[in-house]
């Protein structure tokens, strides 16, 4: 084990993992996850597929359950009980590899949603903070068409606005940018800069290393399940130190 | 550096346009179509100019009695003079604006729901679903407000058939609806209770039900203790569909991506408002023809209740035309009430169509 940063679990991190364990049936999916992330951090989760990254994101917001260890997000434990999960989901975004954009409602009803049924924010309201970030992704003139009417980039633009309108303390990336067309890559990624300088809590999987490397205080790099190196990005791509990050940087970094 | 200049658009190229070319592409295109052709149009002069001849040129529009109609086509005196009964059943006569007021409160109530720029559609809805029912049993069934009451058993013809169906309709699609998420729940309590229900109710045919609930269920029931057997053919009828409905809808749920369970979930929507707000309004959309064709099936089966002795529209014309002034004039009476099933299913599968297309949002892959 080469951590570059050892991190003590401290109360003020704004997500904690200690020790977080998971199985799909027999299979091991997450070994012994400790992760600490203190406010404003922007990591970047790394790795080949089927090496948990997505799987330990998704298990922030209880999107898949762990079965060993401790989960605090922004000072409530992640449990079996469903209003701890609820709060904790209001106060993190997340946005997905295949957007997941509601096809019946337009943009801007999209973006109103959750702001008007969870937040309870009168309609007038809700719609003046969607316009607002609407216009932060540089769309707003799509306000009232639907999904299948944008392309992919602007998808997940919209996507990312609609995670902003609940005005969450964390935004969970989940591959933001593998579903789209090359030329579409630059603009969601353009908005996700735009978000870290902001000063927005994020944790990124993504395989856009250039990214990482501008956006990110730190990259953790995953392999079988377990964090197997972490460091701030440019030791992390100039000096690995591990076996597998090594071999794993010169796949992708041809 | 040399520009690329890109060739102008062309119009596409000009095939044989109008009558005689559509024909030839569609009707003459090989020696079987023209065969096919020939032969169709053989059969359409066999069946179509006698058909006529009966139904119109032949038959027989005004008179009083049997009297008046000649033989030679169809007796349409018939059909008027019974057209009361056909409508009302036994309603009395003098109580039938009842019905017709109860039938235009329909109409006026439920208009605004059709008309895109009214606002508060959900409210609005909401109430009308609550109130109408009460206002038509009140109108319907009398006993109240100085309306002569008027018994269940007297309730008869397109009336009544309509009743049942409406009834059916509206009590089946939401309790449907229920069972189809129930099926999916997580709770095995809830899946177990679900899945009997269904498969029950799905495995027996809808006149055993209409038999038992008027037959049986009055041995089991306590002594001098009854309800209405018209309110039990439309319980027999609501969770009888309410079944088929279900698996209708299920099949919608399951056609919609994880994905979107998934978004509604990470914004903190919990069960019901990610059902109701995100995943159902995309689900019904999807089995919008299933659940219509099931109404459709169900408007026909109303029919059934001719077995437990109530008078719906088809058991009006089987007992008008077994009225010895009338003999003979059941193919007439058949065909009446044909055309008025048809028309009412026909009317509910334009609609549908017109409904799907309103709500396309053209995000179809």
């Amino acid at each position: 084990m080469s951590e570059a940063i050892k991190q003590p679990v401290s109360p003020e991190g704004i997500i904690q993992m200690q020790g977080v364990n998971k199985w799909y049936g027999q299979f091991h999916v997450l070994k012994d996850i400790n992760l600490n992330v203190r406010q404003g951090e922007r990591i970047v989760l790394c790795g080949p597929s089927g090496s948990g990254k997505s799987t330990t994101i998704r298990c922030l917001n209880r999107l898949e359950e762990h079965q060993q260890g401790r989960i605090v997000v922004d000072g409530v434990e992640l449990t079996n009980d469903l209003k701890q999960i609820e709060a904790i989901r209001r106060e993190v975004g997340m946005v997905f590899q295949h957007f997941n954009l509601f096809p019946h409602l337009t943009i801007l009803q999209n973006c109103t949603l959750a702001p008007m049924w969870v937040r309870k924010m009168p309609k007038r309201k809700a719609e003046e903070i969607a316009m607002h970030y609407l216009e932060r992704v540089r769309i707003p003139e799509q306000a009232n068409k639907y999904p299948g009417q944008l392309s992919g980039g602007q998808q997940q633009r919209v996507a990312i606005a609609r995670a902003l309108c609940m005005k969450p303390k964390i935004m969970l990336f989940d591959e933001p940018t593998s579903a789209l067309d090359p030329e579409m890559v630059k603009e969601v990624l353009d908005t996700m800069i735009g978000l870290a300088e902001d000063g927005m809590t994020m944790l990124c999987v993504t395989h856009e290393m250039g990214f990482a490397r501008t956006v990110a205080n730190r990259v953790i790099f995953m392999d079988k399940g377990e964090i197997v190196e972490q460091a701030p990005p440019n030791d992390f791509f100039d000096r690995p130190q591990n076996e597998r990050t090594k071999l794993f940087l010169s796949q992708i970094l041809h | 550096m040399s520009t690329h200049v890109f060739k102008p658009d062309m119009p596409p190229p000009v095939k044989a346009v109008g009558v005689l070319a559509w024909m030839r592409n569609n009707l003459f295109s090989s020696w079987l179509n023209t065969l096919l052709t020939l032969f169709a149009v053989y059969l359409v002069w066999l069946i179509v100019p006698p058909l006529l001849q009966w139904a119109f040129i032949n038959a027989n529009w005004v008179g009083t009695t049997q009297a008046d109609c000649t033989k030679h086509g169809a007796c349409w005196v018939f059909i008027q003079q019974r057209f009361g009964q056909f409508m009302y059943g036994y309603y009395p006569s003098e109580l039938r604006w009842r019905v017709d007021l109860t039938v235009w409160l329909a109409v006026i109530g439920a208009a605004p729901l059709f008309i895109a720029r009214v606002p508060h559609k959900v409210v609005y809805g909401l109430a009308f679903l609550v109130m109408y029912p009460v206002l038509a049993y009140t109108l319907l069934h009398g006993g109240y407000l100085g309306l002569v009451a008027v018994a269940t058993s007297q309730w008869g013809g397109l009336m009544l058939t309509l009743v049942i169906a409406t009834v059916g309709i509206v009590g089946a699609l939401p309790l449907g609806i229920l069972l189809a998420l129930g099926r999916r729940s997580r709770m095995p309590a809830v899946r177990v209770v679900c899945v009997t229900f269904i498969e029950f109710w799905r495995g027996v045919p809808l006149i055993t039900v209409l038999f038992m609930s008027s037959v049986m269920l009055p041995l089991f029931l306590p002594e001098g203790m009854s309800f209405d057997k018209l309110l039990r053919a439309m319980i027999g009828v609501i969770l009888f569909q309410s079944a088929y409905i279900a698996e209708v809808v299920r099949g919608g749920l399951q056609a919609i991506p994880k994905g979107q369970y998934e978004a509604a979930a990470a914004m903190g929507l919990g069960y019901w408002r990610a059902m109701g707000l995100v995943i159902l309004p995309q689900a019904l959309k999807l089995v919008i023809p299933g659940i219509v064709n099931t109404f459709i099936a169900l408007f026909k089966d109303t029919s059934l209740v001719i077995i437990i002795g109530l008078f719906d529209l088809l058991n009006s014309v089987k007992q008008a035309a077994a009225d010895p002034k009338w003999l003979g004039m059941a193919t007439e009476g058949y065909v009446f009430a044909a055309l008025v099933f048809w028309i009412f299913c026909f009317g509910m599968s334009r609609y549908s169509m017109h409904l799907e297309r309103k709500l396309d949002t053209g995000h179809k892959r």
